[in-house]
């Protein structure tokens, strides 16, 4: 380590003694890079004995090796994909890409609407309203109580009950609710829309400026201009005027029976429902757990304390309680999050084809049983260390600052 | 999920294994393996009517469970010491690969790709199929060509998976797959009316259809056949020997079947004059010598297993399929056994 990393407070006043490196045993720090050689050699030599004797054994078993099935055709069907593909042309290793983005698909989806139940309930178990608080309570000990897979399978069955598409519940002739899933118009995007977009980013950016210069009035003048009314005519207002200017297209693309299914507008398959509801509804119920604790985690005594200073109550819990509480939130919050993630992989029991489906599909097709875990592996790591960079760091933005 | 059970399995295997030193015996790991452990272990559905299903009695019942036995009879001279395992679509490969079974035989296709880069080969075909589409017969449709637009069930990692999306492109058709690797949960779906259509192989939507009682008459199996599924026994690359028995097992089979020679006939036969004859039952040469094997292993798995039609008439009989192609060559089908000799 060079001086310019040392910390000054450290160097100035009492500097450690400088000793050249000793090749002797006596020396701590001779002795550490030693024991550091050992065990990173003999971490490799472990990690090459598996490597080399499976590979020899891959080759004694006749079974072929290596990634360049990713390039192959793949030519098996896939149901629901993001992105555009044909089995005809396309490679196993797009294949996989889309199972990468329905993982991600049910998982960010998941995550958000867990939060927001969780959070709900969590706060709702806490209520002084006995029917709130007990049904709450009920909520969390029977959905955190049954094996995830068994509720899975239980929604899929259930929305499997639905109507058939020739007999399906119909709302305002629009949406359609049956055993194919929920059939919703979609819109048919023109320029407009998109003005009308930039528009809205713009109006958020406004507002954001206009909040920030009614914070510094309030801290030079004490006085606080209304935030609202130029709130809503630049989020709503702004964004609705340029889409009116520009003609106010809207047509929509509504679903039609026709043949076996519905045409038109966008379909929400009942596999991928039943997972996002399985899901959310189970973890919200770790959630909710870890909401409560982390709101009881703030002694009474700061309620009160703020009460006496004169706050509201909302901003009692937004300057208060939340950031005390949110420092025993977090970090549980990330394992949910990952928990939620790596529990979509059950997605293969009821049919939705996420990347396990899709990565088990094709290693049984190219028989490449390694290459396709090792792929699957990866991408949950990446994921997951991802999910737990960004926490790590909303974790050190809202910490207090302590002295 | 038993998929990757299978593979992590497969993994621990290939990694920690080191290659089994040929032991004096047979020539054939695998059939020393199996003496040693005084089992064969077969690998099937144990779902499948006609194929693979367990009785009222817990006994297997079935096509493929039947042709397990007959390798048994002749690796150790008593069907009973089978033993079934289990295996679905997805990890019968890894099974397999990582000798978890000695023998698979769960309808599965023969192609090239699975001979090619599994590690696998290839026995004997116990039945030629091809793949079908089992509808409602209320949804009036009557041809596959009239599927345009349709959801299909069908398992994953199967070959059919791979036929009706072949078949579709060809057609210029469109169609939805819902893909659930779990048999009872794909015929639920089916069933459910989730799926238009259940496309596996023909014999396979025959005997679900029949297993469906008095409500067989509102399912339709279109008269489409879209692919060759030549369904086969797999071994193992790398043990010829043990590849030898199996296949040798079938040929005596369906060479009992040729002769006229059944299980409740065979010692009648003990003192025939046809060479044949007397070759297959091991009364002369050393057939059984050169696999390996008992000179009796013909004849014990004639006596306890049957001749090739009778385990056809035992099991898919029942379930109304006809014979055609899977017929004994002398009777305009594709079964026919090499000489032994």
């Amino acid at each position: 380590m060079s001086d310019a990393t040392i910390d000054p407070r450290l160097t100035s006043g009492r500097a450690a003694p400088k000793r050249a490196l000793r090749l002797s045993w006596s020396d701590p720090r001779f002795r550490a890079i030693v024991w550091q050689v050992v065990i990173l050699g003999g971490v490799a030599a472990v990690a090459w004995y598996f490597i080399n004797n499976t590979s020899q054994n891959l080759a004694s078993r006749h079974i072929a090796t290596g990634f360049g099935f990713l390039d192959r055709t793949a030519g098996i069907p896939i149901g629901e994909s993001l992105i555009s593909y044909n089995p005809a042309e396309d490679t196993y290793g797009r294949a996989l890409l889309i199972g990468v983005l329905n993982t991600l698909k049910v998982s960010v989806v998941g995550v958000v609407l867990a939060t927001i139940l969780g959070t709900l309930i969590g706060v709702g178990r806490l209520s002084k309203n006995w029917l709130m608080a007990r049904l709450t309570a009920f909520y969390v000990e029977t959905l955190r109580d049954l094996p995830l897979l068994l509720q899975l399978l239980f929604w899929y069955t259930i929305l499997q009950d639905l109507p058939a598409p020739r007999d399906a519940m119909s709302i305002g002739g629009a949406v359609y609710l049956s055993n194919r899933g929920l059939k919703l118009p979609t819109l048919d995007w023109e320029f407009a829309h998109t003005a009308a977009l930039l528009a809205l980013i713009a109006g958020a950016a406004g507002t954001w400026l206009w909040n920030r210069h009614a914070r510094l009035r309030q801290e030079a003048t004490g006085e606080r201009p209304a935030v609202w009314p130029v709130a809503l005519g630049l989020l709503a207002g702004l964004p609705l005027l340029v889409w009116a200017v520009l003609g106010a297209p809207s047509h929509w693309d509504v679903p039609a029976l026709h043949g076996f299914n519905f045409q038109g507008g966008t379909n929400i398959s009942p596999e991928y429902f039943a997972l996002l509801l399985g899901l959310v509804t189970y973890t919200a119920g770790y959630i909710a757990e870890i909401v409560r604790s982390g709101i009881q985690a703030v002694p009474w005594g700061q309620w009160e304390a703020a009460s006496a200073l004169g706050l509201k109550r909302g901003a009692i819990l937004r300057r208060i309680v939340l950031p005390q509480a949110l420092r025993v939130i977090i970090p549980p919050m990330t394992s949910q999050y990952l928990n939620l993630t790596k529990n979509s992989s059950l997605a293969v029991a009821i049919g939705y084809q996420d990347l396990v489906s899709i990565a088990n599909t094709t290693l049984n097709q190219t028989g490449q049983a390694i290459e396709g875990i090792a792929v699957i592996m990866a991408v949950y790591l990446t994921i997951s260390l991802s999910i737990s960079l960004f926490m790590n760091w909303y974790n050190a933005h809202i910490a207090l600052v302590e002295r | 999920m038993r998929r990757l059970f299978g593979a992590a399995a497969l993994m621990a295997l290939v990694c920690l294994a080191v290659e089994p030193a040929y032991a004096q015996g047979s020539g054939s790991a695998t059939l020393d393996a199996a003496k040693a452990r005084g089992q064969v272990l077969c690998g099937m559905s144990g779902l499948v009517p006609g194929f693979s299903l367990p009785d009222s009695q817990g006994v297997m019942r079935g096509l493929d469970a039947d042709s397990c036995r007959a390798v048994t009879a002749a690796a150790l001279g008593d069907a009973a010491k089978v033993k079934f395992v289990p295996t679905t679509t997805q990890n019968r490969f890894t099974a397999l690969q990582s000798g978890e079974v000695d023998v698979l035989s769960r309808s599965t296709t023969w192609t090239l790709t699975r001979e090619g880069g599994l590690g696998l080969e290839f026995a004997w075909v116990n039945y030629y199929d091809g793949t079908g589409f089992l509808v409602k017969t209320a949804s009036g449709v009557k041809s596959a060509k009239e599927l345009d637009g349709a959801t299909i069930c069908v398992q994953p990692g199967t070959s059919t998976e791979l036929a009706i999306s072949d078949y579709f492109r060809l057609h210029n058709m469109k169609f939805t797959p819902i893909l659930i690797a779990d048999l009872p949960g794909i015929q639920e779906a089916f069933l459910s009316g989730r799926c238009d259509a259940y496309s596996t192989d023909a014999s396979q939507l025959a005997t679900f259809r029949f297993s469906q009682g008095p409500k067989a008459a509102d399912l339709l199996l279109l008269p489409d056949i879209i692919s060759k599924e030549p369904l086969g026994v797999m071994v193992r690359k790398g043990d010829d020997k043990w590849f030898d028995l199996v296949r040798w097992t079938f040929a005596a089979m369906i060479t009992a079947e040729e002769k006229g020679i059944t299980s409740e006939n065979i010692d009648t036969f003990m003192d025939s004059k046809d060479p044949d004859i007397r070759r297959l039952l091991g009364l002369e040469g050393d057939m059984g010598k050169q696999l390996g094997l008992d000179p009796k292993w013909a004849y014990n798995v004639i006596k306890q297993v049957g001749n090739f039609g009778e385990v056809w008439d035992r099991n898919i009989t029942p379930m109304g399929v006809p014979r055609g192609i899977n017929n004994i060559w002398t009777k305009g089908g594709l079964q026919y056994a090499p000489p032994i000799r």
